[in-house]
């Protein structure tokens, strides 16, 4: 790794010389998650949403791969197929409902993940490449939990396949032959499903690539930590295993329990009832919603309600709603600030707590309420400000702030500048 | 594997060092706290395999659906019919008096598998053969359930995929199969019907 | 540096951008001045199903909460209701005969209730499609050969699956009990603020569904209209409660079974995190400041 001091692989048995010799996987792990990566000895728990989003990508893989074996990807049959699995397979009410609230987890612990980004400033120098790998793994996510909701072909995935390919259709000129390309028909049917399905199971191994990478780019640089400041010396860092193996199985053990009480407990309560009724091309639910995930940027879409100018309403909520997440990539470079760590910045941590944090709750609000008053109001408001923090605030505070003073290093901000009682640098293992 | 095992030792070892600075160790019932978290990750893992593999078993609809009736009233002496049990081809046929002597006059000492044909039907059904049409070789269907077919030397079933030729007990005689034709569970309901499964 | 300045300037257009077009539409929607203030939020006039849509009542149940379970007799009246007055209109696609050994009834319970009900089949001498006594391994049959038969049977409202109904409603359980108690006169109150609502010929008012008028008749409409074997109340409450414990059975058959799986499955989770905690202190013991003794 980088740094001079991170510890070197050593193979003690003869087998696993023999290994590293010809195929050095012990050493990679030793390298990536093992003694050999040094880690700012100072993360918090926020931290462990890494771990977690990697834990819940391989889980989704595992029971979506296992959920394959039943499903039938034909538009007559997908339905009963799932009440199939429901029934009569062996476990199979689990493994659905464990793929099925795995997708809601893996959204809470990946949206944790990126605001712990963006109030910590992790996508800033030398970290840039982390984040914009990160945002690509973001999309996909969202592509592929768009296309397995579809999958159970009930109304909620009909209604859902239709309004978002539909987006499409705000596309000028070539819109509306786009939307027919992309369902294989002019409503959803039988290629669409098809489709559906060969890429849900496809997307997720090409999220898995582009985690490897996003894994392979945080290794150049190392952590980032909640103070901002980087590693100075040894002093400043633990190897990543023990102390934060063990602290991520902790994480994961909490994560885990709160998830299967979802899973046994309360299955069906981040789904739409209406998802139990089989798709009807004739007849759209009274509230159709997408699921609780793609909330606050359905809230976006739906605040275009007015042309400006030559654009359409339609167009503008679709570019708006697509560059909420676009413009993700060009923060390294909108927010300029020395900074990194928003306990340091007394002006831009006030914006965040009490501009982007309330905007993204009232974002999640209105997104899942019906269109109808107050609620587009309130989403038009919160997604003024939404704009404004990211495209406007951002560069500005991080011109006029003045950080407040950091500490001299990541050992400084943990044991404070008493210097007496450094009781870790005896202890740690690699003294 | 024995570098991870060296690495935890070291530091509970360090840990146990500093016992001496206030700091305790954590046991549960005298097993150090990481031996016992890994045991249970260990444990739990080994559970979640369960339901991974046993989603591959035969679901309820499944096994709910493996009896069949077939009604014999239709099936004349020397004729046979081809039913469906399991997904698999059950074959149901009735012999002549004259097979039923061929198959009797075999002794036990020249059969592959040895077996009567009083032990392959139902006590005073011999009439009634009752088999999976299913070639004990490689699962290939054997052609010989209606006399227009192919019967082989044995006057049987003949299977055309390797050659092996059972005789008018469904009993292996020749040819690479190794056992004879299998006869599965089934009793008589009435004269006419039989459930199988 | 240059080329990073001009990044923040397109981006502030940008945002700007945005940010103004949808205020713009904020402005537009309450108006010039402020007119169309009264409309927004609470301010609007609800309309007839706002006003008079009732939320389901709660009724108490044998399998409500983390550790209830069903009420065995109570599902095989549920059955009994479903088939002799639901099964008239309503399939149940999703459950097969055999799955009603999970409501205590033997293998040959099960055969003669699946041999009373006529199945579609083939004719084995014809060909051609006829019914058939069903087998334990058959589903239970619709009552309509297809959706237009159904359509046209029922004044255009095709009667839906009940298969997963319990589940396709906001709080489904209690929602059939209240559907099915809820049959009542137009209240005079909604005729006098909604003239024009009045629940059009062939339509039920019932304040318990969605639109306020439902096409179905009130299927459970006299005292005793099913016999129970147990000597159980059939009441048109008690008859409703008994169908909708039997409807959340064959919406969620494995109900019990998961919750049973879940209390040994958090549990050791809970003791397996304890054990992680404790391991992770142990851990990070060595190189956790004190605070200053």
């Amino acid at each position: 790794m980088s740094f001079p001091w991170a510890k070197e692989y050593q193979p003690q048995h003869p087998l696993m010389r023999y290994m590293d010799e010809k195929l050095p996987l012990p050493r990679l792990v030793y390298n990536a998650v093992g003694a050999g990566y040094p880690v700012p000895r100072n993360l918090s728990y926020f931290w462990n949403f890494g771990v977690l989003a990697g834990f819940f990508l391989v889980f989704q893989i595992v029971t979506g791969v296992v959920l394959a074996m039943h499903y039938a990807a034909n538009s007559t049959v997908a339905f009963s197929s799932i009440e199939h699995i429901m029934r009569d397979v062996n476990w199979g009410w689990l493994l659905r409902y464990a793929h099925a609230n795995g997708a809601s987890f893996f959204f809470i612990v990946v949206y944790i993940h990126i605001f712990r980004g963006f109030y910590y400033s992790s996508y800033k120098a030398p970290r840039e490449m982390i984040w914009l790998l990160g945002v690509v793994i973001f999309l996909l996510m969202m592509a592929t939990a768009f296309m397995g909701y579809v999958l159970p072909w009930g109304q909620m995935s009909y209604w859902g396949a239709k309004v978002i390919t539909s987006l499409f259709g705000a596309i000028p000129l070539a819109g509306e032959a786009i939307e027919v390309w992309l369902l294989g028909g002019y409503a959803p049917d039988n290629a669409s499903l098809n489709r559906f399905f060969s890429l849900h199971f496809l997307l997720p191994f090409v999220i898995l690539g582009v985690v490897i990478l996003h894994i392979w780019a945080l290794h150049i640089p190392g952590s980032s930590n909640p103070t901002g400041v980087e590693v100075k010396d040894e002093s400043d860092t633990v190897p990543f295993h023990p102390y934060y193996t063990a602290k991520d199985g902790f994480g994961l053990g909490v994560a885990l329990v709160l998830f299967f009480i979802l899973v046994f407990f309360l299955p069906n309560y981040l789904g739409h009832p209406d998802n139990y009724i089989e798709a009807n091309p004739l007849s759209t639910p009274a509230h159709i919603v997408p699921e609780w995930y793609f909330w606050p940027f359905y809230a976006i879409l739906r605040a275009f309600t007015q042309d400006i100018f030559f654009i359409p309403a339609k167009l503008m909520g679709v570019m708006a709603m697509f560059s909420a997440i676009l413009m993700w990539f060009f923060l390294p470079w909108l927010d300029r600030s020395p900074v990194r760590s928003g306990h340091y910045r007394p002006l831009f941590r006030k914006f965040f707590w009490f501009g982007l944090i309330p905007t993204m709750a009232l974002l999640f609000y209105c997104g899942g309420a019906p269109a109808e008053e107050p609620y587009v109001m309130l989403s038009q408001i919160a997604t003024a400000y939404y704009f404004l923090h990211f495209l406007v605030v951002l560069p500005i505070v991080s011109m006029v702030e003045k950080p407040e003073p950091l500490p001299n290093s990541i050992t400084e901000a943990v044991l404070g500048s008493d210097k007496t009682m450094v009781k870790g640098e005896a202890a740690d293992p690699a003294v | 594997m024995a570098d991870t095992a060296a690495t935890a030792d070291s530091s509970t070892t360090n840990d146990s060092d500093h016992d001496s600075g206030g700091l305790r160790r954590r046991d549960v019932l005298g097993i150090p706290a990481n031996v016992a978290a890994v045991s249970a990750a260990g444990v739990g893992g080994l559970v979640v395999l369960y339901p991974l593999i046993s989603q591959m078993a035969p679901s309820a609809d499944v096994l709910a659906a493996s009896t069949t009736d077939v009604d014999l009233s239709s099936i004349e002496a020397g004729q046979g019919i081809t039913a469906v049990f399991r997904k698999q081809p059950l074959f149901v046929r009735k012999l002549t008096p004259k097979e039923i002597a061929e198959a009797d006059a075999v002794p036990l000492s020249e059969l592959r598998d040895p077996e009567t044909l009083e032990e392959r039907t139902k006590e005073g059904r011999k009439e009634w053969l009752i088999t999976m049409g299913v070639c004990t070789h490689l699962g290939c269907v054997p052609l010989g359930i209606t006399s227009e077919q192919n019967r082989g030397d044995y006057g049987g079933y003949f299977c055309p995929c390797h050659g092996s030729q059972y005789d008018t007990a469904a009993r292996i005689r020749k040819g690479p199969a190794p056992k004879n034709l299998v006869v599965p569970d089934y009793k008589f309901d009435t004269d006419t019907k039989i459930t199988v499964g | 540096m240059r080329q990073l300045i001009s990044i923040r300037v397109v981006a502030v257009a940008i945002g700007l951008f945005f940010a103004l077009s949808v205020l713009w539409a904020l402005v537009r929607g309450i108006g010039p001045g402020f007119s169309n203030l009264a409309e927004y939020g609470q301010f609007t006039e609800p309309n007839v199903e706002q006003a008079f849509h009732k939320h389901p009542n709660h009724y108490d149940f044998s399998f409500d909460g983390p550790v209830g379970n069903w009420d065995v007799g109570q599902l095989q009246r549920g059955l009994k209701v479903y088939d002799e007055v639901c099964s008239a209109c309503h399939s149940l696609k999703f459950v097969a005969f055999r799955d009603l050994a999970e409501l205590g009834l033997t293998p040959g319970q099960i055969k003669a209730f699946a041999a009373k009900h006529q199945v579609p089949g083939v004719d084995k001498n014809t060909g051609e499609a006829t019914t058939v006594p069903g087998l334990p391994t058959d589903y239970f049959p619709s009552p309509y050969p297809n959706e237009i038969a159904a359509r046209a049977a029922n004044n255009n409202a095709v009667p839906p699956d009940l298969s997963l109904m319990t589940k396709a409603r906001h709080d489904g359980t209690n929602y059939v009990v209240s559907l099915l108690t809820g049959y009542q006169k137009q209240p005079a109150e909604l005729l006098k603020r909604f003239p024009e609502a009045k629940t059009p010929p062939g339509l039920h008012y019932n304040p318990y569904f969605a639109n306020l008028n439902i096409a179905m008749p009130p299927p459970l409409h006299t005292d005793g209209q099913v016999t129970f074997d147990d000597g159980a109340p059939s009441d048109i409450k008690s008859m409703a409660e008994d169908v909708a414990a039997f409807l959340t059975w064959t919406a969620e058959p494995k109900l019990v079974k998961r919750r049973q799986t879940g209390w040994p499955v958090v549990i050791f989770l809970i003791f397996a995190t304890g054990l992680a905690y404790m391991s992770k202190q142990q851990v990070w013991a060595a190189v956790k400041p004190k605070k200053a003794a």
